[in-house]
């Protein structure tokens, strides 16, 4: 049975993933990462992608919200997560309650 | 407010009385969902910051395992290793209704491992452990997804909901109530129009 689950990422932080039975691809930019996630989107349920890609396609990224399939996550690289995950965390939360009821105690 | 164009009829009267009932039990249950709905986005958040933390620490931690294992081979002879999966997991990808959102439902069923997919003359020690917790490592990644998921669904849906909520609350129930004064006002001025004109008839008639 062909895996159901994908990760794009850059270089060869993603080969440790191959090992663990999931599809790997890489990309060296968003844009590439774009087309491949574009190819895989129909094919996997859930893709992890790196979160640096996951940045710069953010606005792009809305569309799968309408489907509960594909899943896209977005993962750490090598260097560490760089926030995009929490970010959109809270900005889902401020949408939908209009408070933050997570972050807000560490800020004062 | 601006009233609703319409003529001002009993009939007109009649219509809009029904729709504002309508309206109005339809707000109800708009806010119930959606104060139901946000009951469980604020479940599901908690738990997805919880997994999201862990993942990501967990990954960091293997990344960085991988990286000492990777430093201590060729990339070819790295890429040659890894090439063939050794574990493999089984899920079933199903979805499930969130106050009638679909929201993914992934379900782990067996997660296999057949050990290491090198001989061990292949690689280092290190990669061992690498590849052992990644492989341990997707399955919550794939709890973390289905979350995560929902909880960006559940968002845009309360969000859609909140809008249904104020447009009844706020335009269609006032215009509408609007409106039943101005023809209630309006047939009761007739009445009245009516009723003098048949007084002043009716002397009219008594005075010759």
């Amino acid at each position: 049975m062909a895996s159901n689950v994908a990760i794009i990422g850059d270089g060869e932080a993603v080969l440790a993933f191959r090992a663990a039975g999931v599809d790997t691809y890489t990309a060296s930019d968003a844009q590439s990462a774009k087309e491949t996630l574009r190819k895989c989107a129909k094919k996997y349920k859930v893709i992890l992608v790196s979160d640096v890609f996951c940045k710069e396609l953010d606005e792009w990224l809305k569309r799968f919200l309408q489907d509960a399939y594909p899943v896209i996550v977005p993962v750490p690289t090598g260097e560490g997560s760089n926030g995009y995950a929490e970010e959109k965390m809270k900005e889902q939360m401020e949408r939908a309650l209009g408070v933050d009821i997570l972050f807000g105690r560490e800020d004062r | 407010m601006a009233r609703l164009n319409v003529n001002p009829t009993r009939m007109e009267l009649k219509k809009l009385k029904a729709r504002l009932s309508t309206a109005v039990r339809g707000h109800k249950l708009l806010k119930d969902k959606s104060d139901e709905m946000v009951r469980r986005f604020s479940v599901l958040i908690r738990e997805n910051r919880r997994l999201r933390l862990e993942v990501e620490k967990e990954m960091a931690e293997c990344q960085k395992e991988f990286a000492f294992a990777a430093g201590l081979l060729s990339p070819e002879a790295l890429l040659k290793a890894l090439s063939q999966p050794s574990s493999h997991v089984d899920a079933r990808f199903d979805t499930q209704n969130i106050m009638s959102v679909d929201v993914p439902k992934i379900e782990v069923t067996a997660q296999e491992s057949d050990g290491y997919p090198y001989a061990f003359s292949e690689i280092t020690g290190e990669a061992d452990y690498a590849v052992k917790r990644t492989a341990k490592l997707v399955e919550s990644l794939l709890r973390l997804a289905e979350v995560e998921k929902a909880v960006a669904m559940l968002a845009v849906e309360i969000e859609r909901n909140k809008r249904r909520v104020n447009a009844l609350e706020y335009v269609m129930i006032p215009q509408i109530e609007e409106t039943i004064k101005y023809i209630t006002g309006k047939l009761e001025e007739n009445d009245r129009a009516a009723t003098t004109r048949l007084m002043k008839v009716k002397s009219m008639m008594q005075q010759e």
